[in-house]
């Protein structure tokens, strides 16, 4: 947080800002090990940073640590996808069809603050407990972020524009493809930023709540069985791919987005 | 009138759905219990809100959620405005807000399941720890934005510290707070419908999941349609609520 509105700082500011970040992150575990080593609370509330990661150690060589995350990535980023795919192609179709527009509007206003998860259990009864249904749970939630960001993004873009295209004799899907979706594409990749992260965390959940393989249910597993160092341990591991989801997600906005001045 | 009209015309996509999914039902090319036409769902939900368990376990969440999300305010607001003040309050949660805020905070369900057990405490902390950053983070940004020249004439005009927070700060941090508070409301239903129906004795997730595990899926769908409606209610009264204390600025 601190100096983020700085403009573009030095490299040795950056260097210091870097060190300092990461001095404290490593404070916050001394922290942690402080708490357990006095024995403020137990190990069976706080275990200690040394056990969670030899737990985490003690998964990645036995191979569920590889299995559990490769299959809450793949659910999550499928649902991503999905819900790209469609709330663009929808949140543009939506801009250019006023039938559509009609018809969705309130669909989305009204579907947009609802608590989407509500839905899992009629999901579940729909398409069963297997990777269907937790994607599609996915693709739901995820979805809604995207199309109204796509539905704002296009519809910012300068009348102008679209008239000068237009003078110069565009048809409608050349202006689609070359004017439209370029001038929203910055709005649209916020949507997809927002998405992603809720792509993650609802296919963690809907594996909390269906059990079987993936991170949500092995760490359901482990606190069913009052396994502590598995919950933590699996804290630790959803944080990462969460954070690595973001920092991806950022860098592909750089590259698409390099001729965009942002902020 | 001239309003209801426009409403009505505005949402009537919303009843095409609702017709076209009685008829859908009712044309017997789906199990009835994949989907039961609404009609029956509402007579279900009458049914319900008739024995109490409706009440009763709505009455539950919404204990939740409030309890949860006003300490997030109270806490989240008094750590953002700190920050924003002391030097060494930002200096120090500066990097556990960060290190925080990307975690996925249904993750934090086994956890509190783990601590403080199946009922009342684990969602209450929950729904606290989830959504205390959005707050945070809405009082920060709001009262760094408080106009520095305002805060100055205040001071050299012989106001307190305190008393120019009070004054100036406080009032032009109000719709970045309002709109974190927003973010966490939203999370807060979240939390609570996930963790209800994930780990639960009580509350209109696990009433969900019981009504779902009975078999008696047009009740099912009628708390599920309940608990989405609440949702959204919630978001809509808050807009109205926000767009009052806000009329002040023009």
């Amino acid at each position: 947080m601190a100096g983020m509105s700085a403009p573009s700082p030095s490299f040795g500011a950056r260097a210091g800002q870097l060190a300092l970040r990461w001095s404290l992150v490593i404070a916050l575990f001394v922290a942690w090990e402080l708490l357990t080593r006095t024995r403020t609370f137990t190990p069976f509330m706080l275990p200690s940073p040394q056990s969670v990661l030899e737990r985490i150690w003690r998964d990645g060589n036995s191979g569920d640590l590889f299995i559990n995350m490769a299959l809450t990535i793949y659910r999550a980023l499928a649902g991503f996808l999905i819900a790209a795919v469609l709330g663009v192609s929808i949140g543009l179709v939506m801009t250019r069809n006023a039938g559509l527009r009609w018809f969705l509007d309130p669909v989305i206003s009204v579907g947009f603050p609802m608590p989407k998860i509500t839905f899992l259990p009629v999901i579940v009864l729909w398409l069963g407990f297997y990777d269907t249904a937790k994607i599609s749970m996915v693709v739901f939630d995820a979805i809604f972020p995207i199309l109204t960001a796509t539905i704002a993004g296009v519809r910012s873009v300068e009348k102008e524009l679209i008239w000068s295209a237009r003078n110069l004799g565009a048809r409608e899907r050349d202006l689609l493809w070359q004017i439209l979706l370029p001038a929203a594409s910055p709005q649209i990749l916020t949507g997809l930023q927002v998405a992603l992260p809720i792509a993650l965390i609802v296919a963690v959940v809907a594996e909390m709540m269906m059990g079987g393989y993936g991170m949500g249910g092995a760490m359901i597993q482990a606190s069913r069985m009052a396994d502590s160092r598995g919950v933590f341990a699996g804290i630790i591991e959803i944080s990462l791919v969460g954070w690595l989801f973001v920092k991806a997600m950022a860098m592909v906005r750089a590259r698409l987005l390099f001729w965009h001045a942002e902020r | 009138m001239n309003t209801i009209a426009s409403a009505a015309l505005r949402y009537s996509p919303l009843l095409i759905l609702a017709l076209a999914w009685e008829l859908a039902a009712r044309s017997g090319l789906f199990a009835s219990s994949a989907l039961p036409p609404i009609s029956k769902i509402a007579l279900a939900w009458l049914d319900l809100a008739r024995d109490g368990d409706l009440t009763k376990n709505t009455m539950a969440s919404l204990w939740r959620t409030g309890a949860g999300l006003g300490l997030a305010i109270l806490i989240g607001g008094v750590l953002g405005f700190a920050m924003a003040f002391w030097r060494g309050a930002e200096t120090a949660l500066a990097p556990v807000v960060e290190l925080f805020y990307p975690l996925p905070k249904s993750a934090l369900i086994p956890i509190t399941a783990l601590w403080l057990g199946f009922g009342d405490g684990s969602k209450i902390l929950l729904i606290c720890m989830g959504c205390m950053l959005p707050v945070t983070l809405g009082a920060f940004n709001g009262a760094l934005s408080a106009d520095r020249t305002l805060l100055w004439s205040a001071r050299s005009l012989g106001a307190s510290r305190l008393r120019s927070m009070w004054d100036v700060v406080l009032p032009s941090a109000v719709p970045e707070l309002l709109n974190g508070i927003r973010t966490a409301l939203a999370l807060s239903f979240v939390l609570l419908v996930s963790s209800e129906l994930i780990v639960s004795r009580e509350g209109l997730g696990y009433l969900i999941g019981f009504l779902g595990s009975n078999g008696t899926y047009e009740a099912m769908f009628a708390v599920v349609l309940t608990v989405a409606f609440i949702g959204f209610l919630a978001d809509r009264l808050y807009e109205a609520f926000v767009r009052r204390t806000l009329a002040w600025r023009e």
